[in-house]
């Protein structure tokens, strides 16, 4: 059992310190947002002070509430159009392409996306801040119509589209190295009787990555879910148009004061996660 | 049925480097033609570029009498068989054998009926349901093969058609290998660095390096009269002996030579190896080293001098500047 030699109780202690901190940070926030969300807690007010437990009270509220119902809405649209399609088809598209250029052309395409990538949100926002903006937008200037604010009248089409340039690079990534493990000469087989390219992805290179398709759509989807930086560019707005899920629990917590609802929705969409990532297994496990 | 013509093609890759250089090739309809040259020599290439895979730089191929050199792969009615068989894992041996005419839209039928018909003629018809992972290295070589047949292209290339065999299946699928191809008549080239297999298999060779052919001709020809030095001492399973004497370049085969009162060489034995029916004799002769063949039971022994001498008419010269067969 004990086999470094170190004792029992000195092993617990160099262990202890890790413990400590996933304990403090990790499992009490989580236990406690458990249990927030089974209790009227709020951040200011009597109920602050003296939370009472409600059970399944902010569930039920939450299932019934427009809002709640509505930034689900927004939250699937934005995993399936920015994530599932978007990261998703034009990830695989640029990795397609790019096999058979030169190295250079390559590594700078790559480079370019990757940029996107590792940029940290606030600055990335700002970026698109200032493309975006009603009077002195790039992207108005460019298509010679200044007077669009893009964020305020295609708030959701403004995040899917953002989403998209923001997440493609790991798709890309992904898909680039799965591609390499295709063998070339089975492509080449493909090429030599005809196929289209069409026809070469679905007979041939799809069945080798099908099972990085479903890793990285996975991947993709609960990152996308779970995405903040929606708030920084739109701030749910306007009139709720753009409120996906993390944005909405975040205003219901900190700017609603409603903690024990907010914790509530944030465990219903941990739920809508976990489903999504066990169908994803399934169908990962139906391969082999 | 057609043959093949290649003419001034050259290849070269992005990095600079010219794979097939200058290079004119004829290919009769219905041939078993070899490619043969040690590895980086541009037989790959050249089989590449006849079948589209590699954009040629210049020159032309034509297939018939069609010129291919600007046509697509899936245009040229060339099918190919790669060394390591390409054949699609996550399809059964069936829908391989009918990949090419699923592409064209054939109806479902036929396809089955092709690949019913086709595997049956090599052998496959117990494994049309298995897939590629559960058959053997011979039986995945045939199934490529009957793919390659059943895309009912005008030439089949075949690269390093046997290399991934075990040395005993490789003598088994060559002669399989030759039959199928006399019974298809189809025009065949072949990619190879094994001088014995090209020897075997082929109608003719051409003995290729740095992207130009040094000896096109039949196995006899290129066995027997080497045109340089370079295809002398490619070809042949114990090398040739090429002895300088003045300006010339001495070649002869060791099977060839034989013990005479006097003759060519004279030195002192010092290495004989067993090589099954006979034995590969080294002879010490100052400076050079001269190989012979011996009959089993017939071995020198080690220490003893002798005299090897062979008929006049496989005695070869060469040029010593050129390397180029002279006489």
């Amino acid at each position: 059992m004990d086999s470094s030699g170190l004792g029992v109780r000195r092993a617990v202690g160099f262990v202890a310190p890790a413990l400590v901190l996933i304990g403090v940070f990790l499992v009490f926030p989580a236990l406690w947002t458990l249990y927030i969300g089974i209790t009227d807690y709020q951040l200011t007010g009597p109920a602050a002070a003296d939370p009472q437990v409600v059970g399944a009270d902010n569930l039920v509220e939450a299932v019934r509430d427009p809002l709640f119902t509505n930034s689900v809405w927004l939250t699937a649209l934005f995993v399936l159009f920015s994530a599932v399609i978007g990261q998703n088809v034009l990830g695989f598209g640029l990795a397609w392409s790019l096999r058979s250029v030169s190295p250079w052309l390559r590594r700078t395409a790559e480079g370019l996306v990757l940029l996107s990538w590792i940029l940290p949100s606030t600055v990335v926002a700002f970026l698109w801040f200032a493309v975006l903006s009603r009077d002195t937008g790039t992207l108005g200037l460019l298509l010679g119509s200044p007077q669009t604010s893009w964020l305020v009248e295609y708030p959701m089409t403004s995040l899917i589209i953002f989403n998209v340039w923001r997440g493609t690079a790991f798709s890309m990534l992904l898909y680039t190295s799965a591609l390499a493990a295709v063998p070339p000469s089975q492509v080449e087989t493909a090429r030599l009787v005809g196929a289209s390219g069409w026809q070469t992805v679905r007979d041939v290179v799809f069945p080798h990555i099908r099972g990085h398709v479903l890793t990285n759509t996975l991947l993709i989807s609960l990152w996308t879910a779970n995405d903040f930086t929606p708030f920084l560019l739109t701030s749910g707005g306007p009139n709720h148009r753009s409120e996906v899920l993390p944005v909405l629990i975040y205003r219901q917590a900190l700017e609603g004061g409603q903690l024990g609802y907010a914790s509530a929705m944030s465990m219903l969409l941990l739920v809508g996660n976990l489903v999504v990532a066990l169908v994803y297994l399934r169908l990962l496990r139906r391969r082999a | 049925m057609a043959g093949i013509t290649v003419e001034d093609l050259s290849t070269v890759y992005p990095n600079g480097v010219r794979a097939v250089d200058s290079l004119d090739l004829e290919i009769a309809d219905g041939e078993l033609f070899a490619l043969l040259g040690p590895s980086g020599c541009g037989k790959t290439t050249l089989l590449r570029t006849i079948a589209g895979l590699e954009a040629a730089t210049g020159g032309a191929v034509a297939i018939g009498e069609r010129d291919v050199t600007r046509l697509q792969p899936g245009d040229r009615r060339v099918a190919m068989v790669f060394q390591d068989y390409a054949l699609f894992p996550h399809m059964t041996v069936s829908e391989n054998i009918a990949y090419p005419l699923r592409v064209r839209g054939v109806a479902k039928a036929v396809q089955q009926e092709t690949a019913v018909r086709t595997a049956g003629g090599l052998s496959l018809g117990e494994l049309l349901d298995r897939r590629p992972g559960q058959l053997s290295g011979g039986q995945q070589q045939r199934a490529a093969l009957a793919r390659a047949v059943a895309a009912s292209a005008e030439v089949l290339l075949l690269d390093e058609p046997l290399s991934n065999l075990d040395a005993r299946l490789r003598l088994e699928a060559r002669t399989f290998l030759k039959k199928l191809q006399r019974e298809l008549a189809l025009t065949t080239v072949f990619v190879t660095h094994d001088q014995a297999e090209a020897l075997a298999l082929a109608d003719r060779i051409a003995v290729m390096d740095a992207g130009r052919i040094r000896q096109l001709g039949t196995p006899r020809e290129v066995f027997q009269r080497p045109a340089d030095t370079f295809v002398a001492n490619f070809i042949g399973s114990t090398p040739m002996n090429l002895v300088p004497r003045g300006a010339e370049i001495i070649g002869v085969r060791p099977e060839y030579l034989s013990p005479a009162r006097e003759g060519l060489f004279n030195g002192v034995v010092s290495i004989v190896e067993n090589l099954g029916v006979t034995s590969l004799v080294t002879l010490d002769c100052g400076e050079d080293q001269i190989g012979y063949v011996v009959p089993e039971d017939e071995e020198p022994a080690v220490g003893a001098v002798v005299t090897v001498d062979a008929p006049d008419t496989r005695v070869l010269r060469y040029d010593k500047e050129t390397g180029l067969l002279v006489r």
